[in-house]
Protein backbone atom coordinates (compact mmCIF):
# COMPACT_ATOMS: atom_id res chain seq x y z
CA UNK A 1 0.00 0.00 0.00
CA UNK A 2 1.90 3.47 -0.79
CA UNK A 3 0.26 6.83 0.65
CA UNK A 4 1.61 9.82 -0.35
CA UNK A 5 2.81 12.55 2.55
CA UNK A 6 0.20 14.80 1.01
CA UNK A 7 -2.76 12.33 1.07
CA UNK A 8 -1.76 12.13 4.90
CA UNK A 9 -2.06 15.63 5.17
CA UNK A 10 -5.48 15.93 3.26
CA UNK A 11 -6.40 12.71 5.56
CA UNK A 12 -4.97 15.29 8.30
CA UNK A 13 -7.09 18.40 7.09
CA UNK A 14 -10.38 16.61 7.10
CA UNK A 15 -10.17 15.08 10.52
CA UNK A 16 -8.76 18.38 12.01
CA UNK A 17 -5.23 16.96 13.09
CA UNK A 18 -2.68 19.72 12.98
CA UNK A 19 0.27 17.55 12.31
CA UNK A 20 4.25 18.99 11.37
CA UNK A 21 6.07 18.00 8.93
CA UNK A 22 8.10 15.90 11.01
CA UNK A 23 4.95 13.40 12.33
CA UNK A 24 3.83 13.75 8.83
CA UNK A 25 6.81 11.90 7.97
CA UNK A 26 6.75 9.76 10.54
CA UNK A 27 2.98 8.84 10.53
CA UNK A 28 3.07 7.87 6.64
CA UNK A 29 5.05 4.84 6.22
CA UNK A 30 2.91 3.78 9.62
CA UNK A 31 -0.57 4.69 8.37
CA UNK A 32 0.45 2.70 4.98
CA UNK A 33 1.69 -0.13 6.99
CA UNK A 34 -1.71 -0.55 8.56
CA UNK A 35 -3.72 -0.26 5.68
CA UNK A 36 -1.61 -2.94 4.15
CA UNK A 37 -2.80 -5.29 7.07
CA UNK A 38 -6.15 -4.17 6.54
CA UNK A 39 -5.74 -4.74 3.12
CA UNK A 40 -5.04 -8.25 3.30
CA UNK A 41 -8.35 -9.08 4.04
CA UNK A 42 -8.76 -8.72 0.19
CA UNK A 43 -7.18 -12.05 -0.02
CA UNK A 44 -10.17 -13.64 1.15
CA UNK A 45 -12.23 -14.76 -2.02
CA UNK A 46 -15.71 -13.80 -0.79
CA UNK A 47 -17.46 -13.60 -4.33
CA UNK A 48 -20.41 -15.72 -2.59
CA UNK A 49 -20.45 -13.64 0.23
CA UNK A 50 -23.02 -11.37 0.95
CA UNK A 51 -21.07 -8.21 2.58
CA UNK A 52 -22.37 -8.31 6.45
CA UNK A 53 -23.73 -4.78 7.58
CA UNK A 54 -24.38 -5.03 10.80
CA UNK A 55 -22.42 -7.53 13.34
CA UNK A 56 -25.74 -8.38 15.47
CA UNK A 57 -27.51 -9.75 12.03
CA UNK A 58 -30.57 -6.91 13.39
CA UNK A 59 -33.00 -5.35 10.57
CA UNK A 60 -35.68 -2.97 11.17
CA UNK A 61 -35.21 -1.34 14.61
CA UNK A 62 -37.55 1.50 14.82
CA UNK A 63 -39.51 3.22 17.56
CA UNK A 64 -42.95 4.78 17.68
CA UNK A 65 -43.01 8.57 17.31
CA UNK A 66 -44.06 8.70 20.87
CA UNK A 67 -42.01 11.70 22.78
CA UNK A 68 -39.62 10.73 24.99
CA UNK A 69 -37.07 12.69 27.64
CA UNK A 70 -35.62 15.30 27.03
CA UNK A 71 -32.53 16.83 28.59
CA UNK A 72 -33.35 20.37 30.69
CA UNK A 73 -31.82 23.76 28.63
CA UNK A 74 -29.20 24.32 31.25
CA UNK A 75 -27.77 20.76 31.28
CA UNK A 76 -27.52 20.42 27.56
CA UNK A 77 -25.84 24.37 27.53
CA UNK A 78 -23.33 23.27 30.81
CA UNK A 79 -21.13 21.57 28.34
CA UNK A 80 -20.85 24.46 26.34
CA UNK A 81 -17.77 26.42 25.64
CA UNK A 82 -19.50 29.16 24.58
CA UNK A 83 -22.54 30.32 25.27
CA UNK A 84 -24.87 32.83 23.60
CA UNK A 85 -27.42 33.39 25.79
CA UNK A 86 -29.88 30.11 25.25
CA UNK A 87 -27.81 29.24 22.34
CA UNK A 88 -24.20 27.24 21.89
CA UNK A 89 -21.76 30.44 20.36
CA UNK A 90 -19.45 28.70 17.92
CA UNK A 91 -17.26 30.37 14.69
CA UNK A 92 -19.04 31.70 12.42
CA UNK A 93 -20.23 30.25 9.89
CA UNK A 94 -19.44 31.06 6.43
CA UNK A 95 -20.59 28.18 4.89
CA UNK A 96 -24.09 26.08 5.44
CA UNK A 97 -25.01 23.11 4.73
CA UNK A 98 -27.70 20.32 5.08
CA UNK B 1 -24.84 31.08 -32.95
CA UNK B 2 -27.13 28.59 -31.39
CA UNK B 3 -29.10 29.83 -28.26
CA UNK B 4 -28.18 29.09 -24.47
CA UNK B 5 -30.45 26.63 -23.02
CA UNK B 6 -30.16 26.09 -19.23
CA UNK B 7 -30.35 22.92 -17.48
CA UNK B 8 -31.90 22.56 -13.74
CA UNK B 9 -31.69 19.64 -11.65
CA UNK B 10 -34.07 20.36 -7.93
CA UNK B 11 -32.67 19.30 -4.57
CA UNK B 12 -35.62 19.97 -2.27
CA UNK B 13 -35.72 19.16 1.38
CA UNK B 14 -38.61 17.99 2.88
CA UNK B 15 -39.10 18.14 6.99
CA UNK B 16 -41.27 15.36 7.83
CA UNK B 17 -43.91 16.69 10.59
CA UNK B 18 -43.91 13.75 12.88
CA UNK B 19 -44.08 13.98 16.65
CA UNK B 20 -40.65 13.16 17.39
CA UNK B 21 -36.91 13.66 15.73
CA UNK B 22 -36.07 10.76 13.39
CA UNK B 23 -33.58 9.37 15.68
CA UNK B 24 -34.69 10.07 19.47
CA UNK B 25 -38.10 11.26 21.09
CA UNK B 26 -37.29 15.13 21.33
CA UNK B 27 -40.60 17.22 20.13
CA UNK B 28 -40.64 18.49 16.59
CA UNK B 29 -42.71 21.55 17.81
CA UNK B 30 -41.28 24.78 15.83
CA UNK B 31 -40.26 27.93 17.63
CA UNK B 32 -39.93 26.42 20.93
CA UNK B 33 -37.48 28.10 23.25
CA UNK B 34 -33.80 27.62 22.03
CA UNK B 35 -31.99 23.99 23.34
CA UNK B 36 -35.54 22.95 24.85
CA UNK B 37 -36.23 20.18 22.70
CA UNK B 38 -32.62 18.43 23.11
CA UNK B 39 -31.23 14.97 24.28
CA UNK B 40 -28.41 13.08 24.17
CA UNK B 41 -28.61 11.71 20.72
CA UNK B 42 -29.24 14.77 19.02
CA UNK B 43 -26.81 17.02 21.20
CA UNK B 44 -24.26 13.82 19.88
CA UNK B 45 -23.43 12.70 23.17
CA UNK B 46 -20.89 10.12 23.38
CA UNK B 47 -22.44 6.28 23.30
CA UNK B 48 -25.92 8.35 22.61
CA UNK B 49 -27.49 5.87 19.98
CA UNK B 50 -30.06 6.47 17.09
CA UNK B 51 -32.88 4.83 16.92
CA UNK B 52 -35.52 5.28 13.64
CA UNK B 53 -38.82 6.99 13.73
CA UNK B 54 -41.37 4.28 12.21
CA UNK B 55 -43.43 6.96 11.37
CA UNK B 56 -40.58 8.67 9.42
CA UNK B 57 -39.94 5.99 7.33
CA UNK B 58 -43.61 5.10 6.66
CA UNK B 59 -43.73 8.90 5.31
CA UNK B 60 -40.59 8.43 3.11
CA UNK B 61 -42.06 5.41 1.90
CA UNK B 62 -45.69 7.54 1.26
CA UNK B 63 -44.11 10.12 -0.15
CA UNK B 64 -42.21 7.83 -3.08
CA UNK B 65 -44.66 5.97 -3.64
CA UNK B 66 -46.82 8.92 -4.44
CA UNK B 67 -44.02 10.11 -6.77
CA UNK B 68 -44.34 6.37 -8.70
CA UNK B 69 -40.80 5.73 -7.43
CA UNK B 70 -39.36 2.32 -6.53
CA UNK B 71 -38.52 1.62 -2.95
CA UNK B 72 -35.45 -0.16 -2.06
CA UNK B 73 -36.53 -3.64 -0.33
CA UNK B 74 -33.40 -3.18 1.78
CA UNK B 75 -31.51 0.32 2.74
CA UNK B 76 -29.07 1.16 5.33
CA UNK B 77 -27.94 4.66 6.97
CA UNK B 78 -24.36 6.21 6.54
CA UNK B 79 -22.34 8.99 7.96
CA UNK B 80 -21.69 12.00 5.95
CA UNK B 81 -18.77 13.57 8.19
CA UNK B 82 -18.72 16.90 7.93
CA UNK B 83 -17.30 20.15 10.89
CA UNK B 84 -19.98 22.50 11.34
CA UNK B 85 -21.27 23.13 14.66
CA UNK B 86 -25.00 22.81 13.12
CA UNK B 87 -25.08 19.17 13.93
CA UNK B 88 -23.36 18.54 17.44
CA UNK B 89 -21.48 14.65 15.97
CA UNK B 90 -19.58 16.12 13.36
CA UNK B 91 -21.33 13.73 11.28
CA UNK B 92 -25.05 14.54 9.76
CA UNK B 93 -26.76 10.43 9.07
CA UNK B 94 -28.17 10.03 5.77
CA UNK B 95 -28.47 7.64 3.02
CA UNK B 96 -25.92 7.36 0.23
CA UNK B 97 -25.28 4.14 -2.01
CA UNK B 98 -28.70 2.96 -1.10
CA UNK B 99 -31.63 5.47 -0.72
CA UNK B 100 -34.98 4.67 0.11
CA UNK B 101 -36.41 5.36 -2.89
CA UNK B 102 -35.32 5.64 -6.50
CA UNK B 103 -36.48 6.66 -9.73
CA UNK B 104 -39.57 8.32 -8.99
CA UNK B 105 -41.31 10.91 -11.85
CA UNK B 106 -43.20 14.05 -11.53
CA UNK B 107 -45.16 16.04 -14.09
CA UNK B 108 -46.05 19.36 -13.66
CA UNK B 109 -48.24 21.70 -15.85
CA UNK B 110 -46.40 24.91 -16.90
CA UNK B 111 -48.34 27.83 -18.66
CA UNK B 112 -46.38 28.34 -21.96
CA UNK B 113 -47.57 31.21 -24.25
CA UNK B 114 -50.93 30.88 -22.60
CA UNK B 115 -50.94 27.81 -22.98
CA UNK B 116 -50.31 24.64 -20.44
CA UNK B 117 -47.83 22.86 -21.25
CA UNK B 118 -46.99 19.07 -18.84
CA UNK B 119 -43.12 19.05 -18.38
CA UNK B 120 -42.18 15.62 -17.04
CA UNK B 121 -39.75 16.09 -14.64
CA UNK B 122 -37.69 12.60 -13.08
CA UNK B 123 -36.86 11.79 -9.82
CA UNK B 124 -33.47 10.35 -9.21
CA UNK B 125 -33.85 9.34 -5.59
CA UNK B 126 -35.93 10.19 -2.14
CA UNK B 127 -33.48 9.59 0.79
CA UNK B 128 -33.85 9.82 4.78
CA UNK B 129 -31.74 12.21 6.82
CA UNK B 130 -31.47 14.60 9.46
CA UNK B 131 -32.10 18.22 9.83
CA UNK B 132 -29.41 20.39 11.74
CA UNK B 133 -29.44 22.69 14.21
CA UNK B 134 -30.48 26.15 13.59
CA UNK B 135 -27.68 28.97 13.28
CA UNK B 136 -28.07 32.19 14.46
CA UNK B 137 -25.80 34.28 12.68
CA UNK B 138 -24.43 37.56 15.02
CA UNK B 139 -23.38 40.87 12.87
CA UNK B 140 -23.83 43.82 12.16
CA UNK B 141 -26.67 42.79 9.45
CA UNK B 142 -27.96 39.87 11.00
CA UNK B 143 -27.81 38.09 7.86
CA UNK B 144 -25.00 35.23 6.71
CA UNK B 145 -22.40 37.95 5.28
CA UNK B 146 -20.57 40.16 7.88
CA UNK B 147 -21.51 37.46 10.07
CA UNK B 148 -18.59 37.35 12.62
CA UNK B 149 -19.77 34.48 15.45
CA UNK B 150 -22.95 32.20 15.05
CA UNK B 151 -25.33 30.89 17.66
CA UNK B 152 -26.93 27.17 17.89
CA UNK B 153 -30.20 25.85 18.60
CA UNK B 154 -30.01 22.37 18.57
CA UNK B 155 -33.99 22.33 18.45
CA UNK B 156 -34.07 21.23 14.91
CA UNK B 157 -31.52 19.19 14.97
CA UNK B 158 -31.75 15.44 14.41
CA UNK B 159 -35.85 16.33 12.73
CA UNK B 160 -36.67 13.84 10.12
CA UNK B 161 -35.72 15.44 6.59
CA UNK B 162 -36.05 14.06 3.02
CA UNK B 163 -34.36 14.76 0.41
CA UNK B 164 -35.67 14.49 -2.70
CA UNK B 165 -33.33 15.27 -5.75
CA UNK B 166 -34.39 15.24 -9.60
CA UNK B 167 -32.63 14.80 -12.53
CA UNK B 168 -31.18 17.72 -14.52
CA UNK B 169 -34.64 17.67 -16.73
CA UNK B 170 -35.57 21.28 -16.38
CA UNK B 171 -35.54 23.68 -18.49
CA UNK B 172 -36.70 26.93 -16.97
CA UNK B 173 -37.38 29.01 -14.68
CA UNK B 174 -41.34 28.21 -14.56
CA UNK B 175 -41.00 24.47 -15.00
CA UNK B 176 -39.34 25.06 -11.48
CA UNK B 177 -41.23 26.89 -9.76
CA UNK B 178 -44.11 24.58 -10.99
CA UNK B 179 -41.71 21.28 -9.42
CA UNK B 180 -41.41 22.57 -6.61
CA UNK B 181 -45.30 24.08 -5.88
CA UNK B 182 -46.71 20.72 -7.15
CA UNK B 183 -44.16 18.74 -4.60
CA UNK B 184 -45.88 21.21 -2.11
CA UNK B 185 -49.10 20.06 -2.64
CA UNK B 186 -48.61 16.71 -2.84
CA UNK B 187 -47.02 16.70 0.68
CA UNK B 188 -49.86 18.34 1.84
CA UNK B 189 -52.07 15.85 0.80
CA UNK B 190 -50.08 12.86 1.96
CA UNK B 191 -49.87 15.00 5.39
CA UNK B 192 -46.47 14.35 5.80
CA UNK B 193 -45.44 18.13 6.05
CA UNK B 194 -46.73 21.47 6.44
CA UNK B 195 -44.11 22.41 3.94
CA UNK B 196 -43.76 25.83 4.84
CA UNK B 197 -40.77 27.62 2.82
CA UNK B 198 -40.93 30.64 5.59
CA UNK B 199 -40.73 28.18 8.19
CA UNK B 200 -38.06 26.29 6.40
CA UNK B 201 -39.94 22.90 6.39
CA UNK B 202 -39.76 22.95 2.33
CA UNK B 203 -36.50 23.77 1.21
CA UNK B 204 -34.97 23.70 -2.37
CA UNK B 205 -31.47 23.96 -3.95
CA UNK B 206 -31.00 24.31 -7.56
CA UNK B 207 -28.24 23.11 -9.37
CA UNK B 208 -28.18 25.48 -12.56
CA UNK B 209 -25.86 24.72 -15.50
CA UNK B 210 -26.08 26.62 -19.63
CA UNK B 211 -24.95 24.36 -22.78
CA UNK B 212 -25.57 24.81 -26.36
CA UNK B 213 -28.74 22.18 -27.23
CA UNK B 214 -27.07 18.97 -27.25
CA UNK B 215 -23.91 19.31 -25.80
CA UNK B 216 -22.74 17.55 -22.73
CA UNK B 217 -23.91 19.02 -19.41
CA UNK B 218 -21.97 22.47 -18.74
CA UNK B 219 -20.52 22.83 -15.31
CA UNK B 220 -22.96 23.49 -12.67
CA UNK B 221 -23.14 25.60 -9.59
CA UNK B 222 -25.23 24.99 -6.95
CA UNK B 223 -27.70 28.02 -5.58
CA UNK B 224 -28.87 27.86 -1.55
CA UNK B 225 -30.64 30.51 0.47
CA UNK B 226 -34.14 30.13 -1.78
CA UNK B 227 -36.39 31.08 0.47
CA UNK B 228 -39.60 30.97 -1.83
CA UNK B 229 -41.01 30.00 -5.00
CA UNK B 230 -40.53 33.16 -6.58
CA UNK B 231 -36.75 33.38 -5.46
CA UNK B 232 -36.48 30.25 -6.49
CA UNK B 233 -37.84 31.58 -9.97
CA UNK B 234 -35.52 34.37 -9.88
CA UNK B 235 -32.35 33.03 -9.05
CA UNK B 236 -32.27 30.34 -12.01
CA UNK B 237 -33.01 32.90 -14.08
CA UNK B 238 -30.12 34.90 -13.24
CA UNK B 239 -27.58 32.25 -12.15
CA UNK B 240 -28.05 31.16 -16.23
CA UNK B 241 -27.78 35.23 -17.42
CA UNK B 242 -24.17 35.10 -15.53
CA UNK B 243 -23.06 32.08 -16.36
CA UNK B 244 -23.83 33.12 -20.58
CA UNK B 245 -22.32 35.92 -19.66
CA UNK B 246 -19.02 34.49 -18.30
CA UNK B 247 -18.74 31.85 -21.07
CA UNK B 248 -19.75 34.56 -23.92
CA UNK B 249 -16.55 36.49 -22.39
CA UNK B 250 -14.34 33.50 -22.94
CA UNK B 251 -14.37 32.39 -19.62
CA UNK B 252 -15.20 29.33 -17.51
CA UNK B 253 -17.57 27.99 -15.18
CA UNK B 254 -16.46 26.98 -11.85
CA UNK B 255 -18.30 24.52 -9.71
CA UNK B 256 -19.41 26.16 -6.77
CA UNK B 257 -22.33 26.65 -4.27
CA UNK B 258 -23.77 30.26 -4.48
CA UNK B 259 -25.68 32.33 -2.36
CA UNK B 260 -29.08 33.75 -3.32
CA UNK B 261 -28.89 37.42 -2.22
CA UNK B 262 -32.77 38.13 -2.67
CA UNK B 263 -32.52 41.89 -2.47
CA UNK B 264 -29.67 42.80 -4.60
CA UNK B 265 -31.20 39.78 -6.77
CA UNK B 266 -27.59 38.47 -7.40
CA UNK B 267 -26.22 34.83 -6.66
CA UNK B 268 -22.91 35.04 -5.35
CA UNK B 269 -19.90 32.52 -4.23
CA UNK B 270 -20.23 30.22 -0.98
CA UNK B 271 -17.92 28.16 -1.50
CA UNK B 272 -16.29 25.62 -3.78
CA UNK B 273 -17.95 22.46 -3.99
CA UNK B 274 -16.58 19.70 -1.89
CA UNK B 275 -15.68 16.20 -3.82
CA UNK B 276 -18.42 13.92 -3.09
CA UNK B 277 -15.18 11.89 -1.37
CA UNK B 278 -14.54 14.57 1.02
CA UNK B 279 -17.67 13.57 3.20
CA UNK B 280 -16.10 10.15 3.87
CA UNK B 281 -19.21 8.35 3.69
CA UNK B 282 -19.14 4.96 5.60
CA UNK B 283 -22.32 3.03 6.90
CA UNK B 284 -23.46 3.97 10.37
CA UNK B 285 -22.44 1.48 12.62
CA UNK B 286 -25.09 2.63 15.13
CA UNK B 287 -28.14 1.61 12.75
CA UNK B 288 -28.90 -1.73 10.98
CA UNK B 289 -30.89 -2.26 7.45
CA UNK B 290 -34.55 -0.79 7.00
CA UNK B 291 -35.85 -3.16 5.04
CA UNK B 292 -39.34 -3.29 3.22
CA UNK B 293 -41.01 -6.32 1.84
CA UNK B 294 -43.42 -6.38 -1.35
CA UNK B 295 -46.32 -6.61 0.92
CA UNK B 296 -45.43 -3.62 3.29
CA UNK B 297 -44.95 -1.51 -0.06
CA UNK B 298 -48.86 -2.86 -1.16
CA UNK B 299 -50.03 -1.70 2.43
CA UNK B 300 -48.19 1.84 1.98
CA UNK B 301 -49.91 2.14 -1.50
CA UNK B 302 -53.13 1.40 -0.20
CA UNK B 303 -52.86 4.20 2.08
CA UNK B 304 -52.23 6.78 -0.46
CA UNK B 305 -55.05 9.48 -1.29
CA UNK B 306 -56.17 11.13 -4.67
CA UNK B 307 -52.97 13.10 -5.80
CA UNK B 308 -53.34 16.20 -6.71
CA UNK B 309 -52.60 16.02 -9.91
CA UNK B 310 -55.90 13.41 -10.11
CA UNK B 311 -57.93 16.11 -7.97
CA UNK B 312 -57.40 18.96 -10.33
CA UNK B 313 -58.37 16.75 -13.63
CA UNK B 314 -61.65 16.44 -11.34
CA UNK B 315 -62.36 19.76 -10.26
CA UNK B 316 -61.52 21.32 -14.01
CA UNK B 317 -63.63 18.78 -14.99
CA UNK B 318 -66.73 19.76 -12.26
CA UNK B 319 -66.33 23.07 -13.81
CA UNK B 320 -63.66 24.86 -11.36
CA UNK B 321 -60.75 27.32 -13.46
CA UNK B 322 -57.49 25.81 -13.80
CA UNK B 323 -56.05 28.44 -11.25
CA UNK B 324 -58.72 28.40 -8.62
CA UNK B 325 -57.96 24.14 -8.91
CA UNK B 326 -53.94 25.02 -8.28
CA UNK B 327 -54.96 27.47 -5.22
CA UNK B 328 -57.25 25.11 -3.80
CA UNK B 329 -54.94 22.06 -3.79
CA UNK B 330 -51.89 23.89 -2.99
CA UNK B 331 -53.48 25.72 -0.01
CA UNK B 332 -54.91 22.31 1.59
CA UNK B 333 -58.37 22.77 0.86
CA UNK B 334 -59.36 19.97 -1.41
CA UNK B 335 -61.27 18.02 1.59
CA UNK B 336 -63.00 21.33 2.36
CA UNK B 337 -64.01 21.89 -1.17
CA UNK B 338 -65.68 18.62 -1.24
CA UNK B 339 -67.10 18.54 2.15
CA UNK B 340 -68.95 22.10 0.48
CA UNK B 341 -69.93 20.07 -2.79
CA UNK B 342 -71.12 17.08 -0.20
CA UNK B 343 -73.70 19.64 1.24
CA UNK B 344 -74.72 20.84 -1.58
CA UNK B 345 -72.94 23.81 -3.20
CA UNK B 346 -72.00 23.43 -6.89
CA UNK B 347 -67.83 23.17 -6.86
CA UNK B 348 -67.23 25.89 -8.93
CA UNK B 349 -69.49 28.30 -6.68
CA UNK B 350 -67.75 26.82 -3.69
CA UNK B 351 -64.26 26.75 -5.11
CA UNK B 352 -64.51 30.66 -6.08
CA UNK B 353 -64.97 31.04 -2.43
CA UNK B 354 -62.23 28.89 -1.34
CA UNK B 355 -59.35 30.35 -3.85
CA UNK B 356 -60.76 33.93 -3.41
CA UNK B 357 -62.04 35.18 -0.19
CA UNK B 358 -60.90 32.49 1.80
CA UNK B 359 -57.51 32.06 0.57
CA UNK B 360 -57.39 35.72 1.16
CA UNK B 361 -58.54 36.40 4.82
CA UNK B 362 -56.49 33.43 6.07
CA UNK B 363 -53.23 35.21 4.51
CA UNK B 364 -54.08 38.61 5.51
CA UNK B 365 -55.01 37.65 9.48
CA UNK B 366 -52.13 34.75 9.31
CA UNK B 367 -54.37 32.18 10.55
CA UNK B 368 -53.85 28.51 9.36
CA UNK B 369 -57.39 26.60 7.28
CA UNK B 370 -57.18 23.99 9.91
CA UNK B 371 -57.69 26.78 12.86
CA UNK B 372 -60.41 28.71 11.09
CA UNK B 373 -63.03 26.40 11.73
CA UNK B 374 -64.57 26.44 8.36
CA UNK B 375 -66.26 23.56 7.75
CA UNK B 376 -67.98 22.21 3.98
CA UNK B 377 -71.29 22.59 5.30
CA UNK B 378 -70.77 26.54 6.12
CA UNK B 379 -69.49 27.28 2.32
CA UNK B 380 -72.59 25.69 1.28
CA UNK B 381 -74.77 27.88 2.69
CA UNK B 382 -73.01 30.89 2.06
CA UNK B 383 -73.28 29.83 -1.62
CA UNK B 384 -76.78 29.43 -1.24
CA UNK B 385 -77.62 32.80 0.58
CA UNK B 386 -76.16 34.49 -2.23
CA UNK B 387 -78.06 31.95 -4.87
CA UNK B 388 -81.34 32.23 -3.32
CA UNK B 389 -80.55 36.61 -2.86
CA UNK B 390 -80.40 36.32 0.93
CA UNK B 391 -77.60 38.11 1.58
CA UNK B 392 -75.82 40.76 -1.85
CA UNK B 393 -72.16 39.71 -2.70
CA UNK B 394 -71.08 42.32 -0.62
CA UNK B 395 -72.67 40.93 2.61
CA UNK B 396 -71.78 37.57 1.93
CA UNK B 397 -68.04 38.63 2.38
CA UNK B 398 -68.90 40.48 5.59
CA UNK B 399 -70.64 37.36 6.84
CA UNK B 400 -67.91 35.35 5.76
CA UNK B 401 -65.50 37.12 7.52
CA UNK B 402 -67.79 36.80 10.16
CA UNK B 403 -67.59 33.14 10.50
CA UNK B 404 -63.76 32.88 10.35
CA UNK B 405 -63.37 35.34 13.00
CA UNK B 406 -64.99 33.47 15.13
CA UNK B 407 -63.47 30.36 14.17
CA UNK B 408 -66.63 28.39 13.18
CA UNK B 409 -68.51 28.67 16.06
CA UNK B 410 -71.38 30.55 14.23
CA UNK B 411 -72.78 29.23 10.89
CA UNK B 412 -73.16 32.12 7.88
CA UNK B 413 -77.26 32.42 8.79
CA UNK B 414 -76.57 32.93 11.88
CA UNK B 415 -73.26 35.56 11.44
CA UNK B 416 -76.12 37.34 9.05
CA UNK B 417 -78.69 37.19 11.35
CA UNK B 418 -76.59 38.59 14.14
CA UNK B 419 -75.08 41.40 12.16
CA UNK B 420 -78.27 42.71 10.13
CA UNK B 421 -76.69 41.06 7.45
CA UNK B 422 -79.89 40.39 4.78
CA UNK B 423 -80.43 41.94 0.89
CA UNK B 424 -82.85 44.55 0.13
CA UNK B 425 -85.97 42.63 -0.74
CA UNK B 426 -88.37 45.54 -0.37
CA UNK B 427 -88.71 46.96 -3.78
CA UNK B 428 -90.72 49.99 -2.87
CA UNK B 429 -87.32 50.80 -0.85
CA UNK B 430 -84.41 49.93 -3.09
CA UNK B 431 -87.07 52.27 -5.68
CA UNK B 432 -86.71 55.38 -3.52
CA UNK B 433 -83.32 54.97 -3.12
CA UNK B 434 -82.35 54.68 -6.55
CA UNK B 435 -84.61 57.64 -7.38
CA UNK B 436 -82.99 59.56 -4.75
CA UNK B 437 -79.52 58.34 -6.23
CA UNK B 438 -81.13 59.48 -10.18
CA UNK B 439 -82.11 63.06 -8.49
CA UNK B 440 -78.76 63.58 -7.18
CA UNK B 441 -76.62 62.78 -9.66
CA UNK B 442 -77.33 64.60 -13.20
CA UNK B 443 -74.21 64.74 -15.08
CA UNK B 444 -73.90 60.54 -14.53
CA UNK B 445 -77.49 60.29 -15.80
CA UNK B 446 -77.10 62.64 -18.79
CA UNK B 447 -73.63 60.45 -19.49
CA UNK B 448 -76.32 57.40 -18.79
CA UNK B 449 -78.06 58.60 -21.38
CA UNK B 450 -75.34 59.78 -24.12
CA UNK B 451 -74.31 55.84 -23.78
CA UNK B 452 -71.71 55.62 -21.65
CA UNK B 453 -71.66 52.31 -19.43
CA UNK B 454 -69.52 53.05 -17.24
CA UNK B 455 -71.24 55.93 -15.79
CA UNK B 456 -74.00 53.40 -14.55
CA UNK B 457 -71.48 51.79 -12.60
CA UNK B 458 -70.74 54.88 -10.20
CA UNK B 459 -74.49 54.88 -9.55
CA UNK B 460 -74.98 51.28 -8.91
CA UNK B 461 -71.79 52.14 -6.01
CA UNK B 462 -73.99 55.28 -4.79
CA UNK B 463 -76.79 52.81 -4.78
CA UNK B 464 -74.53 50.21 -2.72
CA UNK B 465 -73.48 53.11 -0.30
CA UNK B 466 -76.57 54.11 0.31
CA UNK B 467 -78.01 50.77 1.52
CA UNK B 468 -74.97 49.91 3.17
CA UNK B 469 -74.43 46.91 0.68
CA UNK B 470 -77.46 45.36 0.80
CA UNK B 471 -78.85 46.40 -2.05
CA UNK B 472 -78.77 43.13 -5.14
CA UNK B 473 -76.63 44.87 -7.87
CA UNK B 474 -78.49 43.45 -10.73
CA UNK B 475 -81.77 44.56 -9.26
CA UNK B 476 -80.06 48.00 -8.74
CA UNK B 477 -79.18 48.38 -12.48
CA UNK B 478 -82.11 47.16 -14.04
CA UNK B 479 -84.07 49.83 -11.67
CA UNK B 480 -81.55 53.07 -12.70
CA UNK B 481 -81.60 51.79 -16.18
CA UNK B 482 -85.52 52.36 -15.86
CA UNK B 483 -85.63 55.01 -13.97
CA UNK B 484 -82.89 56.97 -16.23
CA UNK B 485 -84.84 55.76 -19.36
CA UNK B 486 -81.75 54.70 -21.29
Amino acid sequence: MSLSEDEVRHVAALARLALDDDEIAALTPQLADILAYAAEVGAVATDDVAPMTHPLGLEDVTRPDVPGERLPADAVLAAAPDRVGDRFGVPRIVEEDA
Amino acid sequence: MSAWETVVGLEVHVELSTATKMWCGCPTTFGDAPNTNVCPVCSGQPGALPVPNARAVHDATLLGLALGGTIAPRCRFHRKNYFYPDLAKNYQISQYDVPLVSDGVLEVEVERDGELVLETVRIERLHMEEDTGKSLHLGATGRLHGADRSAIDYNRSGVPLLEIVSRPDVRDPETAQAYLRELQAIVRTLGVSDARMEEGSIRCDANVSVRRPGEPLGTRCEIKNLNSVRSLGRAIAHEAARQIAVLEDGGSIVMETRHWDEDAGVTRTLRRKETVTDYRYFPDPDLVEVTTSPRRVAEVRAELPELPAAARARLVAAGVPRAQAATVLGGGMLALLDAAVAAGAPAPAAANWLAGEVTGWLAAEGVALADAGLTGTHVAELVAMVEEGAVSATQAKQVLAGVLEDRGAAGPRAVAEARGLSQLRDEGELARVVAEVVAANPDAVAAVRDGNDRAIGALVGQVMRATGGSADPRRTNELLRAAIGS
